[in-house]
């Protein structure tokens, strides 16, 4: 497999606060890395130093094989969060300034089906100008593509079609590193990588990061009560639907003060989420 | 708490100039429970919350909805002053209402939301997912009856939208009726039931195991899909909807599955698309 951006012990320090902390990462031809973390865990950081956009401190960065650089920046596509389009250009415009900046040829790109090349950019819809901004990106058949929370914003069905796409771009042999705060995103990676405090706090398929992650749940009659009762005795809890969930504590001390309170309830531990496994990986920190 | 209304919109109908934003609406948000509104950026989420809090007139149809003072409005832009500290967002906000801003809710909202260590921060200097938990604690400052947040988690990060989702679950355990709207049906799901809007009409309404249940036809999970348009990628596989019921394939590792809600949502979104062309 061939390795497209490698991070090795990469640190980042702006000033005495280190952003980023000897921090590992690959990203292989062919394959969805999902990156993961807090806002301020370095997810950003790490990122720019992979774009050239910033320097690392300390450690490397290779980018195809060298260190970033105008050269290694036209085998890149980017789809920042604020999706860098030119809102007062057409949609033809847009394409056409990005392909002439990559020095690609005008994109023989199809316009996806809904998009009118002669429409203004910022007359579209956000997921209109987020399916923009990934033909724009990907104009040029960049070898890896990174993607910040690349469906922020749109309807279910307008983000399974951005997915197709990400997924079709690593298909055809790229590597694609996709920054996301979601679960059912995180499903669609073959790999995450998680971040906290600027260190990589875990890595895997999104089952080996789950493994072992559990919450309980309390099933109640008088859930109300169970959350007053929970909520009294400190313990960390929230509702899903009538249930209330908590995570990083004993189910004995579930049980205990709901026993102390009389309060009827099902107590079960069940598989945790994507969130409460970030939750419990702050918690340690 | 006031008595325990169940507010919410009939027969909605809003029109903004020639375009018509929302159509047709009707929504419970019950006392004491979570409702959301989910739909992508155009779907009507905001004009649907702006008319419950009365910010929008609508053309037609009614509202059933507290006076001002038993409402909390957290508006998408947070509502939070980014040139006032942490301290004289709250302390602001809790004058307008008439809440005492040294009283011990106020105080525990913000350690609830984790900002008590930053009062002297300001606003415009919070992170994303600090900025909008403040402005969840001013929406929330009275105990009002009804809460109204429009994309409360956007932008906000895992850990973040725990904190957040444990303030609103508060709320609703204290009585309140919550209302909030969110493009993810992951946080949809946590909901006591939902309303899924799509181009400003309803699309699917009710609890997420209803919704679940009723999707007609069959689901598949195949690696190669017979028919494209009616298929879409979950991870390493595709997810194809049948509304003919049918389960062949060509692949024989197919399997029928049952859908999640993501699933029922798109089935629909699809079904909708079909008949309109």
């Amino acid at each position: 497999m061939t390795q497209l951006a490698r991070a090795h012990g990469a640190t980042k320090r702006f000033g005495r606060f280190v952003a980023v902390d000897h921090a590992d990462l690959s990203v292989d031809a062919g394959e969805i890395v999902g990156l993961i973390g807090a806002n301020g865990a370095g997810k950003t950081t790490l990122i720019r130093m992979l774009l050239g956009l910033t320097t690392v401190s300390e450690g490397t960065v290779a980018v195809f094989g060298a260190a970033p650089s105008r050269r290694t920046r036209r085998r890149l596509g980017y789809v920042p969060q604020g999706l860098g389009l030119w809102p007062d250009l057409t949609v033809d415009e847009n394409l056409a300034f990005t392909s002439a900046a990559f020095g690609s040829q005008a994109p023989s790109t199809r316009l996806p089906e809904g998009l009118d090349g002669d429409a203004l950019v910022g007359s579209l819809s956000l997921g209109q100008q987020r399916q923009l901004a990934f033909v724009c990106a990907l104009a040029h058949e960049p070898d890896l593509v990174v993607l910040d929370e690349p469906t922020s914003g749109v309807d279910p069905l307008a983000r399974a079609h951005l997915w197709e796409r990400i997924h079709d771009t690593a298909e055809q042999g790229a590597g694609v590193l996709v920054t996301t705060h979601y679960m059912q995103e995180a499903q669609q990676c073959d790999r995450l990588v998680l971040m906290s405090g600027g260190h990589i706090a875990a890595r895997g398929t999104l089952d080996e990061v789950l493994q072992g992650v559990t919450a309980i749940e309390i099933d109640s009659d008088d859930w109300r009560t169970a959350f007053e009762v929970l909520a009294a005795a400190q313990i960390p809890i929230m509702l899903t639907g009538q249930r209330v969930r908590a995570v990083g504590v004993e189910p004995s001390r579930v049980d205990d003060a709901l026993r102390a309170a009389d309060v009827t309830a099902r107590v079960e531990v069940v598989a945790g989420t994507l969130e409460e496994a970030m939750l419990l990986i702050e918690q340690a920190r | 708490m006031s008595e325990q209304h169940t507010f919410g919109v009939d027969r909605l109908t809003v029109e903004l100039g020639a375009t018509r934003a929302l159509s047709g609406i009707a929504l419970d948000v019950p006392p004491g429970a979570v409702t959301a509104v989910v739909g992508g950026d155009g779907a009507g989420k905001t004009t649907l919350l702006r008319c419950l809090v009365g910010e929008v007139r609508p053309t037609c149809g009614t509202l059933r909805r507290p006076g001002k003072h038993h409402l909390g409005y957290m508006p998408s832009t947070s509502g939070v002053w980014r040139d006032l500290s942490v301290a004289e967002n709250v302390a602001f906000a809790a004058t307008a209402y008439g809440v005492e801003p040294e009283a011990d809710r106020p105080r525990a909202l913000l350690r609830a939301a984790r900002l008590d260590d930053f009062s002297d921060r300001l606003a415009g200097d919070l992170s994303g997912g600090m900025r909008q938990k403040l402005g969840v604690v001013m929406a929330m400052l009275h105990d009002p009856a009804l809460i109204v947040l429009d994309e409360p988690s956007t932008g906000v990060d895992p850990v973040s939208r725990v904190e957040l989702w444990r303030l609103v679950s508060e709320a609703a355990a204290g009585g309140a009726a919550v209302l909030l709207a969110t493009t993810y049906i992951d946080e949809a799901e946590r909901a006591s039931s939902l309303l899924v809007l799509d181009e400003g009409r309803p699309l699917v309404e009710g609890d997420a195991a209803s919704i679940t249940a009723a999707v007609p036809g069959t689901l598949i999970a195949t690696a190669t899909p017979t028919d494209r348009t009616r298929a879409w990628r979950r991870g390493t596989r595709f997810h194809e909807w049948r509304p003919d019921g049918a389960s062949d394939s060509a692949d024989s590792s197919a399997v029928t599955i049952t859908p999640d809600l993501e699933d029922a949502v798109i089935i629909e979104m699809l079904n909708r698309r079909a008949v309109a062309s």
